[in-house]
């Protein structure tokens, strides 16, 4: 198994804050990589590099052979890696199954005429988009496949969630970020969505993943491994309870000691 | 019936009632104008409507884009042979290309400040026309009549018993295109064209994160809306026969706009039913003059605070039918 992500020296600054620091990091094909520490410590600014949102100030980032260093987030995608956002990014006004053809994006054609004077083939291809977007909530959720054409407003937030993580599960990335999949939800909710997740990355072949979390709990079940920041830098790296027993990861969450 | 079934019928029934209307008035010289002035804006509004509605590009410079296809059809016609079909087509490209200047500043712009270059837009035009002499200046232009092959649109139609004003002319042109845009408009609501613009209007972010071109959407949405305005401009020109810069005020841009709000932003099917409240109700009012003005816009907020999402608020999109 080789490492699928390698970061060497990732920094981003935000005038004179250094939000990221030096990061080194390395995600390896097929695990669940768990990224952790308080707020502020530059979990987000690190998808958001990573995904092109922000350009790194230095360092570099490869996604297998390919250095994807200030990509645009369009071309991570391209690339294959998929996230999903802390706060809900779901198109509201618009029906679930809507909101995961934009997930599928590079697997349908934008072309004007295409869409505009070649209806039945555009058909044809609705029909595929329908049919793939029904075996994902089957695999995820069934019930949800029945409710394809329902707004996105009117779901419940777990669902939401759920439809966020197919979103970004459609164009079948190779590497899945998933940024704090539990916020605002119960703790019962979590495990359900959890359970969900796994289930599906079982069905769907060994996908790898980088899960940001506060509920520690869900770090300890899912992960394989975890990395730990304080202020943008990497304090520990390790199994979940080695990391939770290191005294710089305590310092960090509880204060001084 | 299926809902696409349900919504040919509905669109036939809406040009068959059209068409009956326009007949029926057909001696009737200022209701024709009406009606082929309603036509006319709908199909502005429907470019309007793409980018607005689906991109979420902010335009208040309707009225420009629409003055650019009128002059465009003016010089055309007044200086070459080019045949008066292709003049309303170049119309809309002209009006396309007078979008790419404004591309930058709007896709570097949101909100207040994307309206704010549209506006200035707007009186740069509106100034270099009053300036201009060969375009007539503040006097505007004369158009002669439009003709496609044998078809003359200023001569009144008589064909045996059947005998009607000129300007069924252009109402039968008018509602050719305006079933036309309509048709393309509600096409790309309803392709994955129509979803990505929603995309991009509704979380520029988010979108970018799932391959989405942002500015690429943008682009296509400004500038096929911009043609559309034009090629209605360049109708309009030629049906009134007359250009000047008083008739592309930054007034007439809102007027547009406010058609868009009332009909029900990102529907198409709210448009004609707004566009006609907005143009004909000032004219039937006329017996009270300049307080028509009043009860017009009173009207236009009554409906606004009651139907805040419009007259025909835009239904859910179903791919696929379901």
């Amino acid at each position: 198994m080789g490492a699928l992500l390698r970061c060497n020296g990732l920094t981003r600054k935000f005038g004179g804050v250094v939000a990221l620091d030096g990061l080194d990091l390395q995600v390896e094909e097929g695990e669940i990589l768990g990224l952790i520490g308080p707020n502020g410590s530059g979990k987000t600014t690190f998808f958001n590099v990573l995904t092109g949102v922000f350009p790194a100030t230095s360092g570099e980032a490869r996604f297998g052979e390919m250095p994807i260093t200030n990509f645009s987030p369009q071309a991570v995608y391209q690339a294959g890696i998929a996230r999903t956002f802390q706060r809900s990014r779901l198109c509201l006004p618009l029906s679930l199954f809507d909101n995961l053809m934009v997930g599928n994006h590079k697997n349908l054609d934008h072309g004007l005429w295409f869409n505009v004077v070649r209806r039945r083939a555009l058909k044809r291809q609705i029909e595929e988009g329908r049919k793939a977007a029904r075996e994902l909530l089957e695999l995820f959720d069934p019930p949800l496949a029945g409710r394809l054409f329902e707004p996105a407003s009117r779901v419940p937030m777990i669902d939401r969630r759920r439809i966020e993580i197919c979103r970004a599960l459609i164009g079948k990335p190779r590497l899945l970020l998933l940024d704090e999949p539990s916020a605002g939800m119960t703790r019962d909710e979590t495990r359900r969505l959890m359970d969900d997740l796994l289930e599906a990355r079982r069905r769907l072949g060994r996908l790898t993943i980088v899960l940001i979390e506060h509920e520690m709990s869900v770090i300890e079940r899912v992960t394989d491994r975890c990395v730990v920041l304080n202020y943008g830098k990497k304090i520990a790296e390790g199994a979940y309870r080695q990391v939770a027993e290191d005294p710089l990861v305590r310092q960090a969450y509880l204060g001084l000691s | 019936m299926t809902r696409e079934g349900r919504e040919r019928l509905a669109q036939a029934l809406a040009i068959v009632f059209v068409a009956g209307l326009s007949l029926a008035l057909r001696e009737d010289d200022f209701a024709l104008f009406l009606v082929a002035r309603v036509l006319i804006v709908v199909i502005a509004c429907l470019g309007l409507n793409v980018q607005f509605g689906y991109a979420g590009v902010v335009n208040f410079a309707g009225a420009t884009f629409f003055g650019v296809g009128g002059y465009m059809a003016a010089v055309l016609s007044r200086g070459t042979g080019v045949p008066h079909l292709f003049i309303l087509v170049a119309g809309g490209i002209a009006a396309a290309l007078a979008g790419c200047v404004l591309i930058l500043p709007v896709l570097r712009t949101r909100g207040h400040y994307a309206a704010l270059v549209t506006i200035a837009f707007a009186l740069l035009f509106r100034t270099f026309l009053e300036v201009n002499d060969s375009l007539g200046g503040p006097q505007g232009l004369k158009l002669p009549e439009l003709r496609i092959g044998p078809w003359r649109f200023n001569e009144p139609i008589a064909l045996g018993r059947f005998e009607a004003s000129f300007l069924l002319n252009y109402v039968i042109l008018a509602l050719f295109l305006a079933a036309l845009a309509f048709a393309l408009v509600v096409r790309v609501d309803r392709s994955w064209i129509g979803v990505q613009l929603d995309a991009v209007r509704l979380d520029e972010t988010s979108a970018a994160a799932f391959g989405i071109p942002i500015a690429r959407a943008k682009i296509t949405a400004f500038t096929l809306g911009n043609f559309l305005a034009g090629v209605a401009g360049a109708l309009s020109a030629h049906m009134v026969g007359f250009i000047a810069p008083n008739n592309y005020s930054f007034g007439e841009s809102l007027i547009l706009v406010s058609i868009l709000l009332l009909g029900g932003i990102g529907n198409a099917w709210g448009l004609p039913l707004a566009a006609a409240i907005v143009i004909v109700l000032p004219e039937q009012l006329q017996v009270i003059q300049e307080y028509r003005y009043l009860l017009y816009a009173g009207l236009v907020i009554l409906i606004l605070l009651f139907r805040p999402n419009g007259l025909v608020p835009r239904p859910l999109r179903r791919l696929g039918g379901a």
